[in-house]
């Protein structure tokens, strides 16, 4: 039932004045700003506690059906609270890849079974999912995947290896894109989709070090380990299908996902307030002319991108190239947010050099590993390069590089 | 997963309404018809530099009165509306009076007495060109002004000369920037009252635009015809509004000139590939494409917010952030244009030369990409 908008500016004050109450004070390490982030067991279980926590008040998967932890009301409700956290600031809701994709994908496709089994543990964070989609050697490939699922009986049997699986260390699900049929004609009609348990014989997790030398993923070996055919969602050889509905789940509420606060935001006004005390040749460094043009710039390309989404919505004004907006989007933030973070050190003067760990370094190294992070995106779910090659083939209709 | 991140003026307004399409696609159509490049081609050694049917038409079809309110013969509508058309124009290279005569239309419909509007109004919106002589040197940011008018009864006398005055050959009327004892004004000065020889060609490097060297000496006028409204005001008012339209207008360029690249390199082979899947080409025309769709949201943003009052601080961040993006990114178009077009790029011939020679002269006119970012600077960080 749709909301009235009085329902909802009472909803917005509930959630508003739960979060001036209940957000947490700064712990006195640095959070994760992207669930792709938690390295150290503190960093989880504090974040664990906190989606529970909001969970509990009611502000996380409302949208759900009650019998499987939500509240069965309008998505309108979980956009507000999802708006309230960005305003409060608050920590990440970490457990995404459940909240955004197999949550979504279960309520959508899944069997009764099924979500009794695994929603509402996914909405408390008890139970904490993760991704096996990429592989070590085809990144961006993934209809390539070559991870193998044989049959066996009740059991399928599942040999080879993922990377960039986030939290494989703390998961206790993993969806799973594997290759029932490696005789498929098409590659993309060989593939199958599991909801797999982590914790069975012959599945193995090595955390990866990052760049940022603190973890957050892991490479996922799998050794002849076993798991149930109930475990397949859709039939054999509907993988590929499945693993592009889940990739559109991202997008919000509105699209089935649980909501929460995917990333920690950090805008350009951060970025000035961070370097505001600074000096450069003895002044402000805020004064210098060159800083100025360069601030201005980062300014215009991150006002591109929100003004971006908001004419996309507008069919008349992208009538020459309809998918050019959606498909740049991520090129333009993720690149975005590189330039933005790395000037941001730049400006930082001998203390750009000192990194987190230091007592000097500014906000405590926050730039420099936001800098570091910050490829995660220019590099994960499709590289930048990658994203041209598509931007210009499929919005340009240019041949194939 | 990305970042959601959150602008430094808060203001994200995108609206079109379902009149504005329609004038959107009616605008499309025509200029599509009327400004084919053999067109384009035919009037650029021409020397009015448009064609004088497809002017009257498009005053036949109230485009010249749009933001003209309607107790003076327009439509009413917002200036906004005047940015789908130069849009459109721009994308087909139709140049006409049309902008320049927007522009100075507006110094009357937000600075000039009631008198001024019905006297002039009507007219502009029947097709009487109007156009502003603001600029006396190379640069746009010189708020000096050396034109003086001399007070000589009832009347006023001017003196001095006006640089890169657009249109002005065919211009009936024109508003000009002068100190009246000591005071800057606007003054609307008619073209009847200039000497003979007072208007001198400029040779410009984008040969669909014309504009000339304007010598106001012993132009005598009515001091009646100094617009009673600030002008500070006024002239920052009208600038804006010339660098949104602008804006528009080159971004539509930037579309045109994109489209040329991708024809020619979907098509050119060598060494037995076709160019465009060479990454070296495809990326950089995505990143045309990229600027160019920054530059249509800043300029339909732009569109959007602004009213018949005073321009206020986000208005004037959408319109310098229109022009700076929007004068970039054709550069950026342009000369890649030639780039990639290789040995036929070097000639006249090839129509990349129009988008190379527009994007020197777009970028140009109302302040380039650092002017504009050298005030927003003091806008966003104070």
């Amino acid at each position: 039932m749709a909301a009235s908008a009085n329902e909802l500016q009472e909803f917005r004050l509930e959630v508003s004045a739960w979060l001036d109450e209940n957000n947490p004070k700064d712990p006195g390490f640095l959070l994760p700003q992207t669930f792709m982030e938690v390295g150290t067991d503190q960093q989880l279980e504090f974040l664990r506690e906190w989606q529970y926590k909001l969970w509990n008040a009611g502000f996380l998967g409302v949208h759900w059906p009650t019998q499987y932890g939500g509240r069965s009301l309008d998505p309108a409700f979980q956009s507000i609270a999802d708006k309230e956290m960005h305003k409060h600031q608050t920590p990440i809701t970490f457990n995404v890849i459940g909240l955004g994709w197999a949550g979504p994908l279960i309520l959508d496709i899944g069997s009764k079974e099924e979500k009794a089994k695994y929603l509402k543990g996914i909405l408390s964070g008890e139970d904490i999912w993760c991704q096996g989609f990429s592989e070590p050697d085809h990144g961006s490939d993934l209809g390539n995947a070559q991870v193998k699922a044989t049959r066996d009986g009740d059991d399928y049997v599942i040999n080879g290896s993922k990377i960039w699986t986030t939290m494989g260390n703390y998961a206790k699900y993993m969806i799973l894109l594997a290759r029932t049929n490696p005789q498929a004609e098409r590659k993309y009609d060989g593939l199958s989709f599991f909801l797999s348990p982590m914790k069975a014989e012959g599945i193995e997790t090595r955390p990866i070090k990052k760049l940022t030398g603190e973890y957050g993923f892991t490479e996922t070996f799998f050794t002849d380990a076993r798991i149930n055919v109930d475990c397949r969602v859709g039939e054999e050889g509907e993988g590929w299908k499945i693993a592009m509905q889940t990739l559109q789940y991202e997008r919000g509420a509105a699209a089935g996902a649980a909501g929460g606060l995917m990333v920690v935001r950090i805008a350009l006004d951060d970025a000035i307030n961070a370097i505001k005390d600074l000096k450069r040749d003895g002044k402000p460094l805020l004064h210098d002319p060159l800083v100025r043009d360069q601030l201005v710039k980062l300014a215009m390309e991150e006002k591109a991108i929100t003004l971006g989404a908001r004419r996309a919505a507008i069919q008349a004004l992208n009538s020459d190239y309809p998918m050019s907006l959606p498909l740049s989007y991520k090129l333009r933030v993720s690149e975005h947010n590189r330039r933005m973070r790395q000037f941001v050190i730049s400006l930082q003067g001998a203390h750009g050099a000192l990194y987190v760990g230091d007592q000097n370094a500014i906000e405590g190294g926050f730039w420099q590993r936001a800098y570091f992070n910050s490829f995660s995106s220019t590099i994960g779910g499709g590289t930048s390069q990658i994203q041209a090659n598509i931007i210009g083939e499929h919005v340009l209709g240019l041949p194939k590089s | 997963m990305l970042m959601n991140s959150k602008p430094l003026s808060n203001n994200e307004s995108i609206h079109f309404s379902e009149e504005q399409s329609m004038l959107l696609d009616s605008a499309r159509e025509f200029c599509k018809k009327r400004s084919s490049i053999a067109a384009v081609r035919i009037l650029l050694e021409s020397e009015a530099g448009y064609n004088p049917d497809v002017w009257r038409e498009l005053v036949n079809l109230g485009w010249m009165g749009i933001a003209i309110p309607e107790q003076f013969g327009g439509s009413g509508l917002t200036i906004g509306s005047a940015v789908p058309i130069a849009e459109c124009m721009g994308k087909t290279l139709l140049s006409t009076p049309f902008i320049s005569s927007t522009i100075a239309a507006q110094a009357i419909i937000r600075g000039g007495s009631d008198q001024q509007k019905r006297a002039y109004l009507p007219a502009i919106a029947g097709g009487n060109i109007i156009t502003t002589a603001l600029l006396e040197n190379e640069d746009w940011g010189d708020s000096n002004v050396t034109v003086n008018a001399i007070a000589d009864g009832d009347e006023l006398i001017l003196q001095g000369i006006k640089n890169q005055v657009q249109d002005a050959a065919v211009a009936d009327f024109f508003i000009v920037s002068a100190t009246v004892t000591g005071d800057k004004k606007l003054i609307i000065v008619p073209a009847s009252t200039l000497n003979p020889k007072a208007i001198n060609k400029q040779q410009l490097i984008d040969e669909t635009k014309r504009c000339a060297l304007v010598n106001f000496c012993d132009a005598r006028v009515p001091a009646s015809n100094v617009l009673p409204g600030d002008y500070d005001t006024l002239l920052r008012d009208i600038q804006l509004i010339a660098a949104m339209l602008l804006a528009a207008e080159a971004t539509g360029s930037t579309a045109a000139c994109l489209d040329l690249i991708v024809e020619y390199i979907k098509t050119r082979k060598q060494f037995g590939k076709i160019i465009g899947s060479y990454q070296a080409l495809k990326h950089p025309t995505v990143d045309i494409l990229c600027d160019m769709d920054s530059a249509k949201s800043f300029v339909y943003h732009a569109a959007s917010i602004i009213d018949d009052g005073r321009l206020d601080d986000d208005a004037e961040i959408a319109c310098r952030m229109a022009k700076a993006q929007a004068s970039q990114a054709l550069l950026f178009a342009g000369d890649r244009a030639v780039q990639f077009h290789g040995g036929m790029g070097f000639t006249y011939e090839c129509d990349a030369q129009l988008y190379i020679r527009r994007a020197q002269w777009a970028q140009q006119v109302f302040g380039d990409a650092s002017h504009h970012r050298k005030r927003l600077a003091g806008l966003l960080l104070g």
